[in-house]
Parts: C-alpha cells; structure tokens; sequence
C-alpha cells in the first residue's frame, strides 16, 4: 500500500467510533522515525488536548507528543473566530477592526449565521499547514484532520465549492480554488471510522457513496474497537448449533480444579459457559456480516482492537503501532 | 389518578449508603393515565431510538393508545415498526398484541419546519419564506435545528392527541448527539441567538440610528455590516434581514416559540427516561442530564442502563477462570475449555468494570431509580426484540 505520498489524512465516522483516537493514533503513526505531524481538530471539544493529557491548546500549533523513533506531532484546535481575524487581516488589513467585532460578539455572530463560513474557515487553515513550506521543504510531512461525522464531512469538505459558485473573481476566490486544490488532489485522503455494527456501518456505505458522488478521494476504513473471536471457526460453529460437547468440558473443568463458588454445580457451570460461547458466535457471525458489507466497499480495511479498560496514551501508541502495522505509515 | 409517577426527590445523605438504587417501577409509569409524555434521552448511540420504541410497544400492549415518535432508527428497526413512509405523520404499527394501539413515525426536521411555516402564513408568505436561501439552509443543516424541531413536532402530536383524542400517550426519542443537555437547550440557544442583537439590528437599522446610545451602536454597526458584507456577501445578509422580518411577523420571535414549546416538557404529565449505557463518558452524561432537570424542576421518571453484561455464571469470578483456564493450557488439554474460561473471564472482568460505573452513579444520585437492559448478542431490530427490552426495563425479566 502506497500511502506514503498522503499528505492531508481527513478521519471521519459515525459519532462515537473512535474518530479522534484515531486520529491522534494515525498522527503518531505517521510521525514515526523522524517525521513531523500536525494534529487538528476543529470541532472546539479539546478532544486532542484530553487523550495527549496536556492543558487545554491555544490557537497556535504545540508540540504534545513525541513519536517512537523520534519524531514530532504537533497539535492544533482551530479556534473559527481566531481564523476570522486571520481571514479579515489578510483579505482586508482589518486586524483591529476585526477584534473590536470581535469584542462586540459580531466574529460569532457572523461565523454561526453564514452557512459554510465556519467551514470555509476551518478548511482554509489546515490546508494552509498542508502545504506551508520553509526553505523550500514542508513544514509537515503529514496533517491529519479529526473532521466531522460523516454526515457533514463531505458538505464540510466542499464548502470551499460552494464559495467558488457564489465568487466568482477576486481573493477569496482564488483562496477557495486553493483549498479545493489541496482537497481535491492525490495527496489526500478521506478515512472513515467505523465499528462492525449495523449503523455505523451503514452511515459508513453512505459515507463512501457521498464522497465518491461528490468527487472526494476516499482513503482507508479504519474499523475499529474490535474483538478478536476467542473460539476458531469450527468451535464458533459448535456453539451456535449448540453440538460442544458437554461432557468433554465437564471434564476439563474438574481436571483444572474450577468450581464455582456458592457450592454451584460444575452443570450449571458448563451451561453458563456455553450460553456465552453461543452470544459470542452470534456476535461474531453479525460481525462478519457487517464485515462483508464493508468488504464489498473494494477500499483498503484497517483494524483496531478494542482496548479492555479505555484508552490511555500507551494504548494510544500501541493503536499507532498496530496502523504501521497495517502500511499506514 | 392525580400525578404521573414520579420518584419520591432524592435527599443527599452525608454519609455515602452502599450503592443501591431504587428498582424502577416502569410498568407504573407507562400504566398511569396521567402519563402523557415520555422523552427518552442521552448521549449518542446509547439506545435512545430503542427505548422509546419498547416502551412504546409495551405501553400499547398493555391497552394504552401511544404515539412514538424516532428520529433516525436503525434501518432494520424502522422496517419492522412499518416506518417506510416518509411523510411526518404518524402511522398505526402493525403486530402489536391486545387491547392497545402504538402508531409511530421517524422525524423529518425539514418538513416539520416547513409545515409550521405553511401552517401559520398565507400561501404568498410561506412561499416566500420557503424560497429563502437562509432559511434553506437553516431547516437542513442548523446545529440545534433537529432538538428545535423534535419539540415542534412533539407540540404539534400533543395538539392532536388533545384535539382528536388519537393518543393518550407520546413517547418521544431525541436526536443523536454528544451531550444529552442538548435536547434541552438547543431550541432556546437558536433561539436567542435568532432573536439577538445582531439580528435586531441588521433588520432595524433606521431604529437604531441617530441619537445617543444609537449612534454609537451604529458606528459599529455600520462597521459590522460593511464587514459581513464583504465576507459573506450583501445577498446573504438581504436574504437574512428578509427571512426574520417575515419571520418575525408570523411567530413574534423565536424565542418566543422555543419557550412556548419547551413549556411543555414542564408540565404535569411529562416524564423524562435518561439513557445510558455503563461507560465513564455515558454516564457523566446521564448525570449532567439529572442535575439539569433536578435544577428545572423536571420530573426524571428513572435511568435505562442499556447493555449491560450479562453472565449466567456470576459465580465464577474473573481470577476462578483465568486460573482454571492456565492450568489447562499448561497440561496441554481442554483446549475449547480453556478458549471458554477465557471468554468468560473477559466477561467477568467488562462486568466489574460496569458494575463500579453504575455503583459511582448511583452512589452520586441516590434517587435515580434504573432499569438495566443487558447486551444482547444481536442488536434489536424487531417487534419481539422490543418486547424483550420492554420485559428487562419493566423488571419482568432480569439479567
Ligand atoms: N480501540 C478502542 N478501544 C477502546 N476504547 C476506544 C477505542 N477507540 C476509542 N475508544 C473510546 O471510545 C470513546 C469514543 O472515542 P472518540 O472520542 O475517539 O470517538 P469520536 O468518534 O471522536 O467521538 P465524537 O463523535 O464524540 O467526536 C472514547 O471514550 C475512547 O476512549
Ligand atoms: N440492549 C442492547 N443490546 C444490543 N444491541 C442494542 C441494545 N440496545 C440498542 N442496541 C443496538 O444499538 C444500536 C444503537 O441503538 P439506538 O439506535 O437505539 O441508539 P440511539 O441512542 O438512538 O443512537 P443515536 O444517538 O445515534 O440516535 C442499534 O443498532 C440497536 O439495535
Ligand atoms: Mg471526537
Ligand atoms: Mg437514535
């Protein structure tokens, strides 16, 4: 898989899945053995500032990690009215003015009212840091993008479209054409997150379809928070028809010395374990299912294991891991 | 029957009493006449749609004439209630056993909008507001737009129940997001933020030119205008000034509307049912969701605690079956028992976890009355799968 030349990683997804875990964990996959990354959010949750564990971020790109190998992520939360003043001072020199609307509540008033301009915005920015160079070499080699759901991210991602039919010459046009460039271009992908459940799959095929009719470039699945079967197939398939044998596991289980407490009969034992292997088949079974209906997609599948207990910053490094792992590096 | 069923108020104890919480009598508060509201709501994916949905069908199956109102149902799920029409009305679900009758319907935000714009102006006016850019975009894609309108469409069932005496209950399911607080507050926040300075003055510039106070407003004014103007364009702004003052003249304001339509969550008769499921982000939702209608003196009727583990040998602990299931491998025997013993000890161990989530909750809000529905190995997409959720909350069945 070549995704070395990616340079702007967009990760969207059902609300819940696991968007900026993995984000974060994609920043410091792809920052390892030297390279630097820039993490952004947009959405004003703090989310990054959280999982790395440091104080809440400014409006300005911060060093919070440092990938195995060395290697830098850096971080950003774009602030929507911080990027109105930028956008003020470099179309129209009006810094001051802009903070003294600012002050007045106008900034938010302006960036809540006019439909996509926070978008607008929020794009302009980080495609800003996709493509800032300094002697003549990029300041990142990769920006990932904790986006929005799914249901917004291609509107989200278009927005810049939009401006261009409404404007037809001058800056902010041709500020929007480039965004669109760097959006629409090889060097970018689009990720979604998904589990292998019914509605995040689904909102994930209509995701896909959204992105394909709306001439997004679509990257990786990324499913995550997954279980590995603890029974191969052959067991999975006995449980679920109910023929494991339970005589043989009786036996077994007084041979390793389990007994229940309470004085619970080795039956009653044997019976509850296969009840539980037999949910599990079932779980693994839908599980597959969704798994096909992802699989018919044709896009590259990535994986990522449920962590029993919650995410903290190792499990974090081991989720970067586990993407090398996979060619996402 | 005077009251719905409400919870006696938990009183704070200093010392903290082992964690119990009270057992929830559903079947109570679906049974009482006197209910004739029910919003379920939570944090995302909790199980919000699934809730409303089973207490719904069980309400109608013990003889009450209830209305459920989904917003986004799983699709499977939507297909088996019969939700394949997407016209905003409610429609009769076929299937449901005895006396009683469950019609529901999947929110549509737009429509909803649309129809309380057609409903209150002449067809010159409506369609003037309907063409709106602004509007267009805020009755599609507005954040706060989908909780603004589920009360819409909630006032609007509750006039019609009230009117033609269709339902005697309404159960209704909120839309997805982060925080459950939303549900409540976002009406209000769209509201006040339509109703806001900005908007006053964009819409009545000449008022606030001249004199005093005014002038001063309208130098910054006048520097905002030209400023938007430039940003997002004069038409935008003509398009906004244009949609509020239509707007303005049918409703008085939106806020006016937000409040009129939240006043309804306040009255006797509407019951809240939080949902979470056992896990630290979910359930600090939940909490932040029973403080707030604690403080807006709103009747929380009790918590669902959603998909919960479910174990049919809580008799043997996590550390009984890793042990059991070394032993094993060690001699190289019972391998499929071992793979057991492992599995459940994975069970045993997400149910401790659970387990001292639900114990903090409760411990914190000693009179939350819950309902625990576990996890089931499928997810829940038919009549019968309700049912069986209908039979853990209303405690008939248990994990
Ligand atoms: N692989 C995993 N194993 C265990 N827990 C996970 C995993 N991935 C994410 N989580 C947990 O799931 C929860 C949701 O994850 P996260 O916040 O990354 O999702 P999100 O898609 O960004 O959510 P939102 O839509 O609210 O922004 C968090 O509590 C996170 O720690
Ligand atoms: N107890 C349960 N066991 C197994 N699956 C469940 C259970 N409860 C709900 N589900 C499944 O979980 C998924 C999410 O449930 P549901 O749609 O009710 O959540 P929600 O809170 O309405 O989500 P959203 O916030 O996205 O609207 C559905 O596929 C549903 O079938
Ligand atoms: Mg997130
Ligand atoms: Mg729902």
């Amino acid at each position: 898989m070549a995704r070395d030349d990616i340079r702007l990683h967009v990760v969207s997804g059902k609300g819940g899945t696991g968007k900026t875990t993995v984000a974060a964990a994609l920043a410091l996959a792809l920052a390892t053995g030297g390279r630097r990354t820039l993490l952004v959010e947009v959405e004003g949750r703090q989310g990054i500032a959280q999982l790395f564990d440091v104080p809440p971020l400014p409006y300005s790109e911060r060093k919070v990690a440092v990938a195995p190998g060395g290697g830098d992520v850096y971080a950003l939360a774009i602030d929507a009215e911080e990027a109105m003043l930028d956008y003020l001072d470099m179309f129209y020199s009006l810094r001051r003015a802009g903070s003294a609307l600012r002050r007045m509540g106008a900034i938010e008033f302006a960036t809540t009212i006019a439909p996509g301009l926070r978008d607008v915005l929020l794009t302009g920015k980080f495609c800003e840091a996709v493509k800032r160079q300094e002697d003549g070499e990029f300041v990142y080699d990769a920006v990932i993008v904790d986006a929005p759901p799914t249901g917004r991210v291609t509107r989200f991602l278009n927005v810049n479209r939009e401006v261009a039919d409404i404007a037809k010459v001058g800056p902010i046009r041709s500020q929007a054409d480039s965004v669109m460039r760097v959006i629409n271009s090889p060097h970018t992908a689009v990720h979604l997150v998904t589990l292998l459940e019914e509605m995040p799959v689904q909102e994930t095929i209509d995701g896909v379809e959204a992105l394909h009719n709306n001439g997004l470039p679509s990257g990786q699945i990324i499913v995550n928070m997954l279980r590995t079967p603890l029974l191969d197939d052959d067991e999975l398939a006995a449980a679920s028809n109910d023929t494991l044998d339970r005589d043989t596991i009786t036996a077994d289980l007084k041979a390793a010395g389990v007994i229940g407490r309470r004085g619970a009969t080795t039956a009653a034992l044997v019976e509850a374990l296969v009840d539980e292997a037999r949910d599990h088949a079932e779980r693994v079974e839908l599980e597959r299912q969704e798994r096909d209906r992802l699989d018919r997609l044709g896009l590259p599948i990535v994986s990522l294991p449920l962590v029993e207990g919650g995410i903290d910053l190792s499990a974090l490094y081991d989720l970067a891991s586990q993407l090398r792992e996979q060619g996402l590096r | 029957m005077t009251a719905p069923a409400k919870k006696p108020r938990a009183r704070a104890t200093p010392v903290a009493p082992p964690a119990r919480p009270a057992t929830w009598d559903v079947d109570a508060l679906i049974d009482n006449e006197a209910t004739r509201i029910i919003v379920c709501c939570g944090s995302g994916g909790v199980g919000k749609t699934t809730t409303a949905a089973a207490l719904g069908l069980r309400a109608a199956e013990r003889g009450r004439r209830v209305c459920v109102m989904t917003i986004d149902p799983a699709r499977r799920l939507a297909q088996s209630m019969g939700l394949t029409e997407l016209d905003n009305e409610p429609r009769p679900v076929s299937g449901v056993q005895g006396d009683g009758e469950l019609s529901a319907m999947m929110l549509d935000m737009k429509r909803t909008f649309d129809e309380m714009v057609e409903g209150h102006a002449d067809a010159d006016r409506a369609e003037q507001i309907l063409s709106n850019p602004f509007y267009q975009a805020l009755s599609s894609s507005f954040a706060g737009t989908q909780e603004y309108m589920a009360m819409e469409k909630l006032g609007r069932l509750r006039a019609t129940a009230d009117s033609e005496g269709t339902w005697d209950l309404i159960i209704v399911d909120t839309p997805p997001s982060r925080s459950a607080l939303d549900f409540l507050d976002a009406p209000a926040r769209m509201g006040s933020f339509l109703d806001g300075r900005f908007i006053r003055l964009l819409t009545a510039p000449a008022r606030s030119a001249g004199k005093g106070f005014g002038r001063l407003v309208s130098t910054g004014f006048g520097m905002f205008t030209s400023v938007l103007t430039k940003v997002i364009g004069g038409q935008v702004l003509r398009d906004l000034q244009a949609f509020v003052g239509a707007f303005e003249a049918l409703f008085g304001g939106f806020r006016e509307r937000a409040e009129a339509t939240y006043s309804l969550l306040q009255e006797e008769g509407t019951s809240f049912v939080v949902v979470a499921v056992p896990e630290r982000d979910a359930l600090r939702e939940a909490s932040y969701f029973v403080e707030r209608l604690k403080a807006d003196q709103m009747p929380l009727a009790g918590l669902v605690l959603n998909r919960v583990q479910a174990t049919g040998a809580p008799m043997l602990s996590e550390e009984q079956a890793l042990a059991g299931a070394e032993r094993l491998d060690e001699a190289e025997e019972g391998e499929l028992t071992s793979s057991l013993l492992h599995l459940h000890a994975q069970r045993m161990a997400t149910l401790s976890r659970q387990h001292h989530l639900a114990d903090r909750f409760s411990g914190a809000h000693p009179g939350v009355a819950v309902a625990e529905v576990p996890a089931f190995a499928g997810d829940v997409h038919d009549l019968e799968g309700l049912r069986q959720v209908g039979r853990f909350l209303a405690g008939e069945l248990s994990r």
